[in-house]
Parts: structure tokens; C-alpha cells; sequence
């Protein structure tokens, strides 16, 4: 090959470039500790939820995160939609579904008498999603030391990490801050917490602690709930079911989208096997 | 299509009395038995996939906008709860249309940078070409409002560092980008704008679209040889030989997008967009889709705004002019040994730019020191690394291409395009 003048520039530009290609510069400033290593029935492609985990879940979500956390695109409905943890293939529809129908029935709504159009309150119906802890975010905030418990809907899916992520956050909150560390009142050192707490640190400015702050108190200890398949209702436990909950609640339907899934690849491999023996069949005698 | 002689005849007093009158059975035969040259590879598959694309993008679309809350208190709602909970089979249809988005891009850089290595934008076909470069930049504007549509956080941030891009032009920038967000920051009337432009654009890529077939269809298909049809012996009727193969190529490229959108539907999405769009919360990393990366990599290497911005558009230009640059009457890299290096180097530019468009503009490269620092930034930064990549993206087209096409010694062309396929068929090994 005859030697061309930008060849030697360039090429070392793409080695250079491709020897570090796949090193991540550090981040400005924020750091975090590797997530914890945990594994769900649904981590892979093909996973499918598990609908006891996700009852335990949906238990600890009601009875602790729903305290301060709204759920506001999920519906009663919802937790007996197929895949969802009350599914019973007995109620097809699930507004029929005796387990939400209870559930829902448990929480109040505001609505109108309609003889008078003055306020009351009735009880929910399968319909009605779930309701919210706080009347508007000023209330949300004045309760929470100023700041706002996110909405939980989407929480999974709008962290980097997923289910991993909720439970090394829920599990890494309140961790002994290390000493040197200044931890501002109504907040808890979690190293999981993407954050940079060089500004409260009075140790070696090169071992800045990694992780953040939180304003969540941490919210499960040992049998904070009872579960009632028997399970033990460890701090572990607990996190993680609410994850598996808590992702499920992020995205309903991946049972069904991995199902049909599979389906639609099988169909997909078969078509196009008989479209590559047409394609073989008619150009076998053309030339090409 | 001049050359092509209409062997349509019609059979049936119906087909002959609309034959007079709107020959519409006549073009579509025409079309069918169009003569393509025998010898195209999978490479020249990509039109069709493209053509696939485009119809699945505006079918999805159709009925997502059918259950979409143009209004900036709705629109998050209306995408995460209605389509993607409620709607029958909604998670589908988006899932289709985001990753189709992905997938759109994936095609069509495959078949620029096939257009590229065959010579595809030399004469007689500058003008298909051009049409084609047409579509790609409606093609990413469409993309651009789109993204914006979920109205998630880097929806908007997205929005908003796009558009402020052009208030970087003197005197009439400040009115382009009120105008084009409908107030004095981008809110719901900028999604309102987005939505309208958005459905329309298609339409109007369709329409180029039916151009850039009709420019096909006067010159015929370029092939992999470059070398142009002489006769019945080098084509073949598009009908049924690139209808099947099209269609298998098609079908395997299905199978690639079904496995994103069944198994990893996420694969493209930046998890901030779950989060509603919040003018008041900056994303700690405002990032655009990957097949802007490379753009707005070139975007910040230039330590200037309106010469960043003057670059993207040129970097985009380069595409328009390239049948200007490359005065070589060779077409396809093929016998072009040197031409095909600068081109893969090229290749390999433009990917690490994309890398770079994706990573904070003061990381470092190697990891250590971000070295002595020159114009803003260590030699060894992301940004450095951005400006070498940017400075061959325009040299490969304004130096490298025009001084190739003047003194590359290329290799001997095949008289026909039919004789290396009697070669290969007389080679004992099929």
C-alpha cells in the first residue's frame, strides 16, 4: 500500500481512541458506591415476575412507602391485571377481583353528595388509583423537612440501575456515616445515593466518602411488616420485594411484552426461513 | 423512468378502458418490472427497509396520537399512564415507534454510507442524492421534535439546548427561537408547535420519498461495480427477484428490532425521561439520542457558539457537497484502494465522535491527568479528542476526497458489470 500523508496522524488517533474507548471518564464529582448485587426472578430478558414476591411487596409499599411515596398511575385495578400481584385467572376483568375490591374499598375519596353537590368522602373502587399522602407538593415537603418523596410509579425506571438501585438505596440509608463526615440534620449518609459530600468532609480531601445524602429516615427494620405467606420479614427481605413491587409498578405489562415476545420471535424465524429458501429457490438459476 | 419500456398490457376491457384514462395500473407494473441490475448485494436492501420504516413509523404514530394529551400538564401522563398502562397493547405501539426511531437511524446511516462507498451520489445521480439527504435532515428534525413529545426531563432539556442553539444567529436568532417556542422559554406552546410539526413531517419526508424513487427509477441502480447497465443481460425485473430479496432482508432486520422491543424496549431511553419535565431541576447529564452524538459532539468542539453551530450544519453540508468533491470518474470503492482507507479511518472518526458527543466535554481520554490545557480543555480530554475527530470529519470531505479524486491511481473497472459474476460462477467454489 503506497504511504499516504494523513495515514500516520489518523491512524494514531484511532488507536489511541480505541485503546480507551471503553474507559468511562470519572464523573465531575458526584460518586456513589457500586450497587448491591442482588437477583430478581425478572433481572433477564425472558424473567418473569414473581406473584408472591410481589404481594410481599405491594405489603411493604402499603403499609411503609405509601406513607409519604404517591403511586399515582396505578390503579387498585391494576394489582389484579394479569401479571400483577392479585392476578386470579378466576376474574378475567379484574374490577372483579374480591382481593382489590377490599383493598380499595379501604381508602377514601373525595367526591360529592349527589342530592346536595356538598363535599364528602366515599370508599374507593377499583377504579380509583391509588391515593396520595399529600394533598399538593407544599404539604408533601412541610412534612418531609423540605424535601418532596418522589412519586413511585416510575421510580425504577427513572433510576439508573432499576430495582437494584431502590434496594441498595432503602438498605444503604442510615449507613454510620464515616468520622470526619458532618451529616446535616434531617438527613441520613447513604452511600448509594449519587451525590459529592467534599463539602462536609474534614478528612484527607483525596478520600472524599462516596455516595450522598438522603432525606428518607430509613424506612424498614426486621419485621416492619408481616408477611403473610410466613416468609421472614428481614430488612433484606423486605427491600427486596418492595424493589421487585416497585418495578413491577414501573412496568406492568414486561411479563406480557416477554411472553409475547417469544411468541413473535418463534413466527419471526420460521417467516424468515421460508423467505431466504424463496429467495435461494428463485435466483438459483439468475446469475448474481 | 425514460429508458424502461412499458411492457404492460392490458387484459380486461376494465383495465383497458382505465389504461386510457389513469394508467395507474400501468405505473405500478412498470415499477414491478423495473430492470435492476443482477448484481446488488444485501447492502442495496437498505431502500426498502427504509421504505418499511417510514410505514411503520407513521402507523404507530397515527395511533399514538390518538391517545396523546398535546398539553404540557398531560402529555407525561397521557405517554406513561394511558398509552403505556391503559391503552391495548399501548406499551407496543410506543415501543415500536421510540425503538422504530433508533432503528429508522440505524438504516439509514447503513445506506448513506453504502451511497458513499459505491459512488451512488455521482452522475447521473446527484439529484437522487441530494433528495436523500433531504429526507435525512427532515428525518432528524422529526426525530428531534419527537423525543420531545413524552415530555419527560430530557424532553425538555433536550428542547431546550437545541433550540437555544440557533438564538446563536446575530440580529434575526432571538426572533427564530420566540418563534419557534411560542413564548419566551420553551413550555406548552413549544409542545404544541412540536406535536403539529411533528405529524406533519412525515407526511412530508413520504413525499420526498416518492422524489427520491422517481429519481431512482430515470438513471436505474447504481450497483456494487459502479459500472453502468449496458444491456438486458445485467438486469434482472425488480419483480419477484428484489421483491423476495428485499423482503428477507426486511424480515431480518424485523427480527433485530422484535428483539429490542420485546427484550431491552429501554435499551435507547435515558432513565431521566421517566421523570416529568421540570423547568426548575437540571438532568445532571443532558445527552441526545445516539444518532445526534456525533453532531453534537462537533457542537462542543468548537469553543465558539455560532461557529459550533455553523459546524454541525456544515458537518451535514459536507453530504450535499459531496458529488462536488469527489470529481472521480470511478464510482465504486471497489477499485478505489485508498479512497476505501480514508473512508473506513472516516468511519471510525465519526463513531468516536458519536463517543464523544455521549461523554462530559472535560473527561479524560487516557485516565489520569487531563494534561497541559490548550483553548479550555486538557490535550487529554473528551473535547480534544471531539476536535482531532472533527478536524479529519471535514478534512476527509474538503481535502482528503477532492485531492483522491484528482491523483488516486485506481484499479482496472470490469467492462460490465456482469463479468465479475461470470468470474465468480466460473470459479469452482460457487
Amino acid at each position: 500500500m503506497t504511504h499516504h500523508p494523513f495515514l500516520a496522524a489518523a491512524a494514531l488517533a484511532v488507536g489511541l481512541s480505541l485503546a480507551s474507548g471503553s474507559l468511562v471518564p470519572a464523573q465531575a464529582d458526584t460518586t456513589q458506591a457500586p450497587l448491591k448485587d442482588v437477583h430478581w426472578s425478572f433481572d433477564s430478558p425472558v424473567g418473569m415476575y414473581d406473584q408472591e414476591q410481589l404481594q410481599r411487596g405491594y405489603k411493604v409499599y402499603h403499609e411503609v412507602c405509601s406513607a409519604c411515596h404517591s403511586m399515582n398511575m396505578v390503579a387498585f385495578r391494576n394489582l389484579a391485571d394479569k401479571g400483577g400481584p392479585f392476578w386470579n385467572p378466576a376474574y378475567p376483568n379484574s374490577n372483579d377481583n374480591p382481593v382489590v375490591k377490599a383493598l380499595a374499598a379501604q381508602a377514601q375519596y373525595d367526591s360529592i353528595d349527589t342530592e346536595t353537590g356538598q363535599p364528602v368522602k366515599r370508599p374507593g373502587t377499583t377504579a380509583d388509583y391509588f391515593p396520595s399522602p399529600f394533598p399538593n407538593e407544599v404539604a408533601a415537603r412541610a412534612a418531609n423537612n423540605g424535601a418532596l418523596p418522589p412519586d413511585m410509579s416510575l421510580l425504577a425506571a427513572a433510576r439508573e440501575g432499576g430495582a437494584r438501585y431502590i434496594y441498595s438505596i432503602v438498605t444503604g440509608d442510615g449507613t454510620t456515616p464515616p468520622a470526619g463526615l458532618t451529616v446535616p440534620d434531617g438527613k441520613y449518609y447513604d452511600p448509594y445515593m449519587p451525590g459529592d459530600l467534599s463539602s462536609f468532609w474534614k478528612g484527607d480531601p483525596n478520600k472524599v466518602p462516596v455516595g450522598g445524602f438522603i432525606a428518607m429516615p430509613p424506612p424498614l427494620v426486621d419485621d416492619r411488616v408481616t408477611f403473610d405467606d410466613g416468609t421472614k420479614a428481614t430488612v433484606a427481605q423486605e427491600a427486596k420485594d418492595v424493589a421487585a413491587f416497585l418495578e413491577w409498578a414501573s412496568d406492568p405489562k414486561a411479563d406480557e411484552r416477554k411472553q409475547l415476545g417469544i411468541e413473535v420471535m418463534l413466527f419471526l424465524l420460521v417467516f424468515t426461513g421460508l423467505l431466504y429458501a424463496s429467495y435461494r429457490t428463485l435466483w438459483r438459476k439468475v446469475g448474481h | 423512468m425514460s429508458e424502461h419500456q412499458s411492457t404492460y398490457e392490458p387484459k380486461s376491457a376494465f383495465e383497458r378502458w382505465l389504461d386510457s384514462r389513469l394508467p395507474i395500473v400501468r405505473f405500478s407494473a412498470d415499477l414491478m418490472s423495473f430492470p435492476t441490475p443482477r448484481n446488488l448485494n444485501y447492502w442495496y436492501t437498505f431502500g426498502g427497509i427504509l421504505a418499511f420504516c417510514l410505514m411503520v413509523q407513521i402507523i404507530t404514530g397515527i395511533v399514538l396520537a390518538m391517545h396523546y394529551d398535546t398539553s404540557s400538564h398531560g402529555a407525561f401522563m397521557s405517554v406513561q399512564r394511558e398509552i403505556m398502562r391503559d391503552v391495548n397493547f399501548g406499551w407496543l405501539i410506543r415501543g415500536l415507534h421510540a425503538n422504530g426511531a433508533s432503528m429508522f437511524f440505524l438504516a439509514v446511516y447503513l445506506h448513506i454510507l453504502r451511497g458513499i462507498y459505491y459512488g451512488s451520489y455521482k452522475a447521473p445521480r446527484e439529484v437522487l442524492w441530494w433528495l436523500g439527504c433531504v429526507i435525512y435532515v427532515l428525518m432528524m428534525a422529526t426525530a428531534f421534535m419527537g423525543y420531545v413529545l413524552p415530555w419527560g426531563q430530557m424532553s425538555f432539556w433536550g428542547a431546550k439546548v437545541i433550540t437555544n442553539l440557533l438564538g446563536a444567529f446575530p440580529v434575526v436568532g432571538g426572533t427564530i427561537t420566540t418563534l419557534l417556542w411560542g413564548g419566551f422559554s420553551v413550555g406548552g406552546p413549544t409542545l404544541n408547535r412540536f406535536f403539529s410539526l411533528h405529524y406533519l413531517l412525515p407526511f412530508v419526508i413520504a413525499g420526498v420519498v416518492a422524489l427520491h424513487i422517481w429519481a431512482l427509477h430515470v438513471p436505474g441502480n447504481n450497483n456494487p461495480t459502479g459500472v453502468e447497465v449496458k444491456g438486458k443481460q445485467d438486469t434482472v425485473p425488480f419483480h419477484p427477484y428484489y421483491t423476495v430479496k428485499d423482503l428477507f432482508a426486511i424480515m431480518v432486520f424485523v427480527i433485530l428490532f422484535a428483539a429490542v422491543v420485546f427484550f431491552i424496549p429501554d435499551a435507547f431511553e435515558k432513565v431521566d425521561n421517566n421523570i416529568e419535565a421540570n423547568p426548575l431541576v437540571t438532568p445532571p447529564h443532558i445527552v441526545p439520542e445516539w444518532y445526534l452524538l456525533p453532531f453534537y459532539a462537533i457542537l462542543r468542539a468548537i469553543p465558539d457558539k455560532l461557529s459550533g453551530v455553523l459546524a454541525l450544519a456544515g458537518a451535514i453540508g459536507m453530504l450535499f457537497i459531496l458529488p462536488f468533491l469527489d470529481q472521480n470518474k470511478v464510482k465504486s470503492m471497489r477499485y478505489r484502494p485508498a479512497a476505501r482507507l480514508y473512508f473506513f479511518i472516516w468511519i471510525a472518526f465519526c463513531l468516536i465522535l458519536g463517543w464523544c458527543g455521549s461523554q462530559e466535554p472535560q473527561g479524560t481520554v487516557i485516565p489520569g491527568p487531563a494534561g497541559p490545557v490548550i483553548i479550555d480543555y486538557g490535550i487529554n480530554s473528551v473535547t480534544w479528542l471531539a476536535r482531532v475527530s472533527t478536524a479529519y470529519y471535514f478534512a476527509y470531505f474538503l481535502i482528503i476526497t477532492p485531492l483522491l479524486a484528482m491523483t488516486e491511481k485506481t484499479l482496472p473497472v470490469p467492462d460490465s458489470l456482469f463479468t465479475p459474476v461470470l468470474a465468480k460462477s466460473a470459479a469452482p467454489a460457487e
